[in-house]
């Protein structure tokens, strides 16, 4: 076991902490800051550097101590907030950041920019406070109400301490001890699985062994006692909390160590760690009740469970099929089974999904930078942020949300004094907004920014070489930006306007299932609309048969199901036929043709119309026979094969066969170009796209 | 791999010999480096892929993996592509990606040593030159040795979407 082993667990943890602390920040209100809050941002710091000690991460220690004795101040109200403090401090958790990958990349950090945010954090303690920052250093103390805080000059200067490690395993123990060995001089060490103590004199103050060692152990593993220092101002502070049922554990098992073999005068100690260290952790949002799991063990379960309904329903198959279905107990145990694979799949799938805060948390920072970069006023609201996605969705989610965001502010919202001029408030407003629509959600980003300009986007076209027409609808010509290398922005700014981007965002969007639209208004803003599925990896499917085959329709694209008439059907000179369902006449598709199914059924009047919509575009879809709806686990083509047109996935039936997911927008493409192909004697086209020689 | 594997490759990197899982199609046999190979199973329940070439005959279920299916006699026309309850697949393991290949038949595990490999001749063979290594000489048997990484990951075999497709 080498120490390296933890290095994941802290730069997870410090990744946490900076989010954490950058989100307080942000949130800080400069003439009334929240003590809470300001004390949120302390501890973050405090507990990094901590970690940085232990691992020997001078860099990230060194800044993490400058800030930390700053935010001290701040927290004590002898530092008066400003804005451009907080930015200040915004501008060192970046640097923070950047020191983390570079250890996490196993390098160091850079030390010009290590000297140039020290010289900065130095030089605004020297103005603001007029102490030298490091060498005043206050004793970083982590209770969150001041009035409990203890600040004896004991916990500043060290002195001898027990450390009581309770059921920490062996190897963790050895570990730990080398590690108190680095901090100070291990006196002596002594005891058993249960409870080891270690007595060590250190010049630190308890809580940084604490910060230490619980980069190791969990907190309630550890029981920390200073050993003849004066106890009392911290007893009293103790005192009101020790009542609590854990803590009176904690403090009954210290006691227990003390009577062994310690002088009583540090009885009180024990408690006062305890209350101390639970009365800090409340606010940061129970740590003790989740647990870190790797996503690849969280996507083997959801394989499995994936698995064991398919199992479920092959049962479920078998039993009708035979006589033994018959049996009223197989039938009841049957039916419990199948409820509770189904309860089960959603429990597991629960796991994965993760709010939207995740992702708008990152935006307040980004907004705020860059709106001041341009010299605009943005103020930017969330909404829905407790709406949750699929992890993995949520993360391939960002890159494009940051870019639709890059563009209201840069292209989208207008500066402060044009805005005035075209009547409307000084300040922009930019919404993100996220809501669950079915089995989709939906994301919003919405600007009240200048909208966008008809002539110039078709301008812009026809000298990029795209067809485009005046007649165009407005919101054709606003679906022009999705197209390759089209960018209107006057000038190239590295905000935005380099012409690649929207294209990429609408690729990347369609490639998680979804699909983006734009809707503006000139002078009013610009709305974009990005529709996702929930999660990529079940889908509630409806079975249809075709021929001999079977395939899955996406229900949430399926509107009806229809057998039509003679009198609906109505057969263009190209071959097109459409069907009338009420007042619409809708293009149809049958799945025979565009998939080449062999022996199925060719008489649309004897066939099904399944009604379905995607991207906007509404047809029939011609099948033989619909089966029944059965959620599925989606399994993907492409981990061994390739994309194949006109289908999105594959799953397993219940028999253990494959049946392929259709693409609802895809297959329509899909017969347009076999169409095109016969119509145009191309046969050899579309092979060649799928076979390339 | 596990250290029985890991210890025949080892031997066999040292005295130049090579495991080889011997298969036939039609009339000639073929052989693949045994490491590439994960498992053999019988031709069953494959669903069809609409607008693929005839080669592919589709996607199979390996417990819970979506995995294609590929016939190599019709690929090169090698022999006459019969369904039956002899005809099995061979599932390998290449680039990452787990592929089925449809074999007439599979005979047996042999280990060639490097005299028994010789080049293979220019022309004359029913694989293009490129997927073969080699001819694997076995007492009056002559083995194709295929490169079997190389031909399934080949544009023609148009299993893998070419980057920046």
């Amino acid at each position: 076991m080498d120490i390296t082993d933890f290095y994941d667990t802290f730069f997870e943890e410090a990744d946490e902490l900076l989010a954490e602390m950058e989100t307080h920040l942000l949130d800080l209100d400069v003439d009334q800051p929240d003590q809470e809050r300001l004390n949120a941002i302390f501890r973050a710091a405090h507990s990094i550097k901590g970690g940085a000690g232990t691992f020997g991460f001078e860099a990230l220690q060194r800044t993490t101590h400058l800030l930390e004795n700053l935010l001290d101040y701040a927290r004590r109200g002898e530092l008066q907030l400003r804005r451009d403090i907080v930015d200040t401090f915004l501008e060192a958790k970046d640097m923070l950041n950047d020191q983390l990958d570079a250890y996490r990349q196993g390098g160091e950090p850079d030390p010009e920019a290590l000297e140039r945010i020290c010289e900065t954090l130095r030089r605004l303690a020297l103005e603001e406070i007029g102490h030298h920052a490091e060498a005043d250093a206050p004793a970083p103390t982590p209770a969150s109400k001041p009035a409990a805080e203890p600040e004896p000059a004991a916990a500043v200067g060290g002195g001898r301490y027990q450390v009581a490690l309770l059921g920490v395993a062996d190897k963790d123990r050895a570990l730990l001890i080398e590690e108190l060995g680095q901090l100070g001089e291990v006196e002596s060490h002594e005891g058993d699985v249960e409870q080891y103590r270690v007595v060590m004199k250190t010049s630190l103050s308890v809580d940084d062994i604490e910060a230490v060692m619980c980069f190791i152990v969990e907190p309630e593993q550890l029981s920390i006692q200073a050993l003849d220092t004066p106890a009392e101002p911290v007893a009293e502070a103790a005192a009101p909390q020790a009542g609590k049922a854990e803590q009176t554990e904690q403090a009954a098992q210290a006691e227990k160590a003390e009577t062994a073999d310690k002088p009583a005068d540090a009885k009180p100690a024990a408690p006062a760690k305890a209350a101390g260290k639970s009365a800090s952790k409340a606010p940061a949002g129970g740590e003790s009740t989740s647990i870190r799991v790797p996503v690849a063990k969280v996507d083997q379960i959801i394989n499995l469970v994936g698995e064991l309904i398919i199992t479920q329903s092959m049962l479920n198959q078998v039993a009708e099929d035979s006589d033994t279905g018959k049996d009223t107990g197989l039938v009841t145990g049957l039916n419990l089974l199948q409820r509770t694979a189904r309860d089960l799949q959603e429990a597991v799938m629960s796991v994965r999904m993760v709010p939207m805060d995740y992702v708008f948390s990152r935006f307040p920072r980004l907004v705020r930078d860059l709106a001041s970069k341009l010299g605009k006023e943005v103020e930017l609201v969330t909404e829905g942020k407790s709406t949750e996605l699929d992890k993995g969705l949520t993360e391939r989610i960002i890159d494009p949300l940051t870019h639709l965001v890059r563009n209201s502010l840069d292209h989208g919202i207008e500066t402060p004094d044009r805005r005035e001029a075209a009547g409307k408030p000084r300040t922009g407003r930019l919404l993100l907004s996220a809501q669950h629509q079915g089995g989709n959600i939906l994301i919003e980003v919405i600007d009240d920014g200048a909208g966008l300009n008809r002539e110039k986007l078709l301008a812009k076209a026809r000298s990029s070489g795209l067809s485009v027409s005046d007649s165009m609808s407005d919101d054709e010509v606003w679906q022009l930006i999705f197209a390759p290398g089209f960018s209107t922005a006057e000038e190239v700014s590295d905000v935005s306007g380099r012409g690649v981007g929207m294209d990429v965002v609408k690729r990347n969007i369609q490639s998680m299932g979804g699909h983006v639209e734009i809707l503006s208004k000139p002078g009013q803003g610009t709305t974009t609309r990005i529709v996702l599925p929930l999660t990529l990896a079940i889908l509630d499917g409806m079975s249809i048969r075709v021929g001999g085959e079977t395939f899955i329709l996406p229900v949430s694209a399926v509107i009806e199901s229809l057998q039509p008439s003679a009198d609906d059907l109505y057969t263009l000179a190209g071959g097109d036929t459409l069907l009338k369902v009420r007042e619409d006449y809708l293009p149809v598709v049958a799945v025979h043709h565009a998939l080449d199914v062999a022996e199925a059924i060719t008489d649309p009047t004897r066939a099904i119309a399944v009604i379905v919509q995607g991207e906007g575009r509404r047809y029939a879809v011609l099948v033989d026979n619909l089966i029944g709806q059965q959620q599925v686990v989606v399994k993907n083509l492409e981990t061994n094969y390739r994309k194949v047109p006109g289908v999105s996935a594959a799953t397993i039936l219940g028999d253990g066969s494959v049946a392929l997911i259709l693409d609802v927008s895809d297959l329509h493409r899909l017969a347009q170009s076999k169409k095109d192909n016969r119509i145009f004697g191309n046969v050899s086209h579309l092979v060649e796209e799928i076979e390339p020689s | 791999m596990s250290n029985a594997t890991a210890l025949q490759h080892s031997i066999a990197a040292e005295t130049g010999s090579q495991e080889f899982l011997v298969f036939s199609l039609g009339e000639e046999e073929y052989a693949i480096d045994i490491l590439k190979v994960q498992e053999i199973r019988g031709y069953e329940n494959v669903t069809r892929i609409a607008n693929a070439p005839d080669f592919i005959k589709g996607v199979a279920n390996l417990r819970g993996v979506i995995v294609p299916i590929v016939d190599l006699r019709i690929k090169f026309r090698l022999a006459e592509a019969n369904y039956d309850e002899q005809t099995v697949v061979i599932v390998v393991n290449i680039a990452d990606r787990v592929v089925g290949i449809v074999v007439d038949r599979v005979s047996d595990v042999m280990t060639l040593t490097s005299e028994q490999r010789k080049p293979a001749p220019e022309f004359g063979l029913s694989l293009p030159l490129d997927y073969i290594h080699g001819l694997g000489n076995l007492d009056d048997r002559m083995l194709v040795l295929v490169d079997i990484e190389k031909l399934l990951t080949s544009e023609e075999m148009a299993l893998v979407e070419e980057a920046g497709e």
